[in-house]
């Protein structure tokens, strides 16, 4: 159907984005790859300004083999980061879906105003993170002035200093506040493509709506489900601003990639932390495949 | 797909609901209302709902200081920047891969969606240096190419889901009566399109305006966003709570009404076209 012509034009239509892309692919990550297998800390005088150097591979810069790459797992804050990064990320995962699914089922239900509920239900995903953060560390968590505390001591108990005390529980909570919109109105638009009719006729049969949720509404909701929780898990493990703002990586909130971040740009052990760069990219990598997989699969249809 | 309920079942979703609902929003409402309190009031024990004075002096206050107008304006260029520019390069790409597709077509847009996969804190350092190296830290310009390259797979993405949709008879049809491709595409495929554009416009505009890691990284003082702006609150100083929740609302007011209009997008948008 397309002619010659018209092909080679495609060609040329779609050549800005490609070539970008690859570009923003392929640039920092060799970079990235080559720090790794380096010695460089610019702050104890290795430094690399030359322009030549930029194509030879930074000859100034000593090379240590997989050094890097040792020394990034057997450090003593490795292990601790990663199964930070695992409580948070299947933290806010539990929640968010869970809850998501519930909020799901419950606005697609007959009641007034269900556009007013949708709208405040959403407000947060809206929410630029470092505000969310700010106002969730100072007006709600804070251990004096923050709402819980005036809270705990209404009841007459002794007010929680959150992020030090439940760190990890306070940033999976605040995380979860902001994803919680993503997942609800994903699993209901899901929800709203569900047929009703089957619904009703198995509530003729008289299957209670346990089991009614059980073998038709979870069934229909798996795909999006298995979509909300890859691409959360693409954002999540990634999640900066949030821990930036409230403990700044202390109190055992330090995440692979905020690990990654501090050894980068605070110490400034770019061979050491580009190592982790490559671990951390390798981890994404696995999940992507995977929603690679069924976003591909939708193509087909 | 309107079923029938009872009143009574009726009542209790919607109190149920409405009950949510609130207290998800709350905070963002505790946010607004402590923004009019005085800073005495917005600590107050116990916790002062709506009998306040209320002032808008924490409004001015928070302009004055902070010179919030150009982190205003440094959100605008950047997020609008990226997304126009983003939008301009993707248009044609899109296009192509919904008209003309080829063999190599769904491996290209999956390749595009892998870069969108990359951790940004694996590139850190490289675009750093690489920021340093040609004199662009800190500046507007460089965060506009860096946010559009960051939002380029989810544009191209939603373009060409929308894009899809087009009927591809119109084309022939018009192909048929000799119409050139410019024709085609200035007479048959931009009225079409406009609105497609549009919401992939506002989506990005809205995860650009809240993108918080390169904005953080990048920048310090001459293009520094609303984001960073906010973060600069997270200083012992910034224990105002009325100012500093003068200064929240105003971030992220425009963007929770532009927000509230592209709730459909965002689904789309977001999931790559597989839930719609």
């Amino acid at each position: 159907m397309a002619t010659k012509a018209s092909r080679s034009a495609a060609r040329l239509m779609m050549a800005p984005a490609v070539i970008l892309l690859l570009g923003w692919m392929l640039v920092p990550l060799t970079l990235t790859l080559i720090f790794s297998f380096k010695k460089f800390l610019p702050l104890r005088g290795d430094s690399i300004d030359s322009g030549w150097d930029w194509f030879t591979f930074f000859p100034s810069l000593e090379w240590v083999g997989f050094d890097n790459y040792a020394r990034f797992l057997s450090s003593s804050a490795f292990w601790p980061s990663v199964i930070t990064t695992l409580v948070i990320v299947g933290g806010v995962l539990l929640i968010t879906v869970v809850f998501g699914i519930l909020l799901a089922i419950l606005l697609d239900q007959p009641m007034w105003g269900q556009g007013v509920v949708r709208i405040l239900v959403i407000a947060p995903f809206f929410v630029m993170p470092t505000v969310s953060a700010l106002v969730w560390k100072n007006m709600f968590m804070d251990p004096v002035n923050g709402l819980f505390a005036h809270l705990w001591r209404f009841f007459g108990a002794e007010p929680v200093s959150w992020l030090s005390e439940a760190s990890l529980q306070s940033i999976v909570m605040i995380v979860s506040w902001q994803w919680l919109p993503f997942a609800t109105l994903i699993l209901l638009t899901a929800i709203q493509s569900l047929d009703g009719e089957q619904l009703e006729a198995a509530e003729m049969d008289g299957a209670p709506p346990l089991k009614r949720f059980w073998f038709i509404t979870l069934p229909h909701l798996s795909r999006a489900i298995t979509i909300v929780v890859l691409i959360q898990t693409i954002f999540l493990l990634s999640i900066f601003a949030e821990i930036f703002v409230t403990t700044g990586g202390a109190f055992g909130t330090r995440t692979l990639t905020y690990l990654i971040f501090q050894r980068v740009l605070e110490s400034q052990n770019v061979g050491l932390g580009s190592a982790g760069g490559v671990y951390a990219i390798i981890l994404a990598n696995i999940v992507a495949i995977f929603l690679m997989r069924i976003v591909g699969k939708n193509l087909d249809r | 797909m309107a079923r029938a309920v009872t009143p009574q079942r009726k009542i209790a979703n919607t109190a149920i609901a409405w009950a949510i609902g609130f207290l998800i929003f709350f905070p963002i409402l505790w946010t607004i209302l402590t923004s009019f309190k005085t800073e005495a009031q917005a600590i107050a024990s116990p916790p002062i709902f709506l009998n306040f004075d209320w002032t808008l002096e924490n409004y001015a206050i928070v302009q004055e200081r902070s010179d919030y107008m150009r982190f205003l304006w440094n959100s605008v260029i950047i997020a609008g920047g990226s997304t126009v520019l983003g939008i301009i390069i993707a248009v044609p790409a899109a296009w192509s891969m919904a008209f003309v597709p080829s063999k190599r077509t769904k491996d290209i847009l999956l390749w595009m969606l892998s870069t969108k996969m990359l951790p940004a804190v694996g590139v850190l350092y490289p675009i750093y240096l690489l920021c340093i190296q040609l004199g662009v830290l800190d500046n507007r310009a460089a965060l506009v190419v860096i946010l559009m390259l960051i939002n380029l797979p989810i544009i191209v993405w939603m373009l060409y889901t929308y894009f899809r949709e087009i009927p591809v008879d119109i084309l022939e049809a018009a192909r048929m009566d000799g119409a050139s491709l410019k024709e085609e595409l200035l007479y048959i495929l931009t009225p079409m399109a406009v609105p497609g554009i549009a919401s992939t416009l506002l989506l990005n505009f809205i995860l650009a305006w809240n993108e918080a890691f390169w904005t953080l990284n990048l920048t310090a003082v001459d293009a520094a966003p609303l984001t960073a702006f906010i973060a600069s609150y997270s200083s012992p100083e910034g224990l105002f709570f009325a100012k500093l929740s003068a200064a929240s609302t105003m971030a992220i007011a425009p963007i929770l009404i532009l927000g509230w209009f592209s709730q459909k997008q965002l689904v789309r948008g977001l999931t790559f076209g597989a839930v719609k």
